[in-house]
């Protein structure tokens, strides 16, 4: 199993596609998701999202702010800006 | 040249000066449109994912929050009224100003007072023009509008919304938003809807398949709300607005291309007209020279 990952932004959709982890920094502190995670729903401060993609690769957002959404294995990303 | 002949002449280089403006600006707006659609579709996937969060977030909490709740006694509400910077669209800022003239009289009629926030120059001209109260004002993006211009509209909103409307002459107890549908290339429809208090129930997405999951929130649901709502009216109004430009675009060539076709039936008519002035110019000068020579004719007759 595999999360389905989702980055978008108002303009864009930034990142979509298939990874093993995903961590980002919530209000109360970091948090990592695995697979078949329980359902979540985060608000996510100024700070770094990883996501461990399932070939290996790592990909590194810089958001402002947002939301963190986590249900059945999708993963999606709100933010309101990109750096 | 006869002098009808030159104004005929001269009417027709007018109306191909015309012509080639309106023909112009019709493709102009035709790969704009395109453009504006892209945008909206890129939108979408953001605002669909928030309204579900909403959707989530409203049904599985039962915190109240002042978002969510209806002031069971509203005194006043703000109508925001998206429409276009430039002319030459047909009536597309015509309608959304018409459709809010009508949402505001409904809202009249429940006792409220109504505050007019206005998008867009032509939208502030009308109620310039009737020396009408504006609470508050946009102009200049409305062909393409930026995440920034809407989160500048909302904060303004969100503001008057949050504030008492018992106490604070600014606050209102309801917002409403008018703007135009972008439905197809031909079909545009300036519609209004209520933004605040939330109906979230109503949204531009296909319902969700199977149930909402049960959320866990971090760190708890009423924070949640707090950070959500606001990001959600933003992107309601983000939407709203560049449907408006895609709108607009397909109004402003839908007007342009009847235009262009009406100069080109302009153009012909004159074009016959002037024919036919040049050849009663020809016919004229025929006779005359022939009625001369006959003149001529006789009279050396007459002399012999």
């Amino acid at each position: 199993m595999t999360l389905r990952v989702e980055l978008v932004s108002p303009t864009e959709r930034v990142w979509s596609g298939e990874a093993t982890s995903v961590s980002a920094r919530t209000i109360e502190g970091d948090i990592g998701v695995l697979t078949d995670h329980s359902p979540l729903f985060g608000v996510l401060v100024d700070g770094q999202v990883v996501i461990h993609g399932t070939n290996g690769e790592n990909k590194e957002f810089n958001v402002s702010g947002g939301f963190l959404s986590v249900s059945n294995n999708r993963v999606s990303i709100l933010t309101e800006s990109i750096k | 040249m006869g002098a009808q002949l030159r104004i005929y002449r001269r009417r027709m280089r007018s109306v191909k000066a015309t012509k080639k403006i309106t023909k112009a600006m019709e493709l102009i707006s035709a790969s704009r449109i395109v453009k504006a659609q892209q945008r909206v579709a890129a939108s979408t996937p953001y605002a669909n994912e928030l309204t579900r969060a909403v959707s989530a977030v409203a049904s599985y909490s039962s915190t109240a929050h002042p978002l969510t709740t209806a002031d069971e006694n509203p005194k006043r509400a703000a109508i925001l009224i998206i429409s276009s910077d430039r002319g030459m669209a047909g009536a597309y800022s015509n309608n959304a100003i018409k459709e809010g003239e009508q949402l505001a009289a409904l809202l009249r009629e429940r006792g409220l007072e109504v505050k007019p926030y206005l998008v867009g120059r032509k939208a502030v001209g009308y109620y310039k023009f009737r020396e009408r109260f504006i609470a508050g004002q946009w102009t200049g993006f409305s062909d393409s509008p930026t995440y920034e211009n809407a989160k500048e509209v909302a904060d303004s909103l969100i503001k008057a919304f949050v504030a008492d409307s018992e106490v604070d002459p600014a606050g209102v107890d309801e917002i409403h938003i008018v703007f135009t549908e972008f439905k197809s290339m031909l079909i545009q429809n300036a519609m209004a809807k209520r933004m605040l208090p939330l109906e979230v129930v109503e949204s531009d997405a296909p319902a969700p398949t199977g149930l909402l999951p049960m959320y866990e929130f971090e760190p708890n649901a009423a924070v949640v709300l707090d950070a959500l709502l606001p990001r959600y009216i933003e992107a309601r109004i983000f939407n709203a607005m560049l449907q408006s430009a895609a709108s607009e675009h397909a109004a402003r060539r839908r007007a342009m291309k009847s235009a262009t076709d009406n100069a080109d039936d302009l153009i012909k008519s004159l074009t016959r007209l002037a024919n036919a002035a040049r050849q009663a110019e020809i016919t004229q000068e025929i006779s005359e020279i022939v009625g001369g020579a006959d003149a001529l004719a006789s009279a050396s007759a007459g002399s012999e």
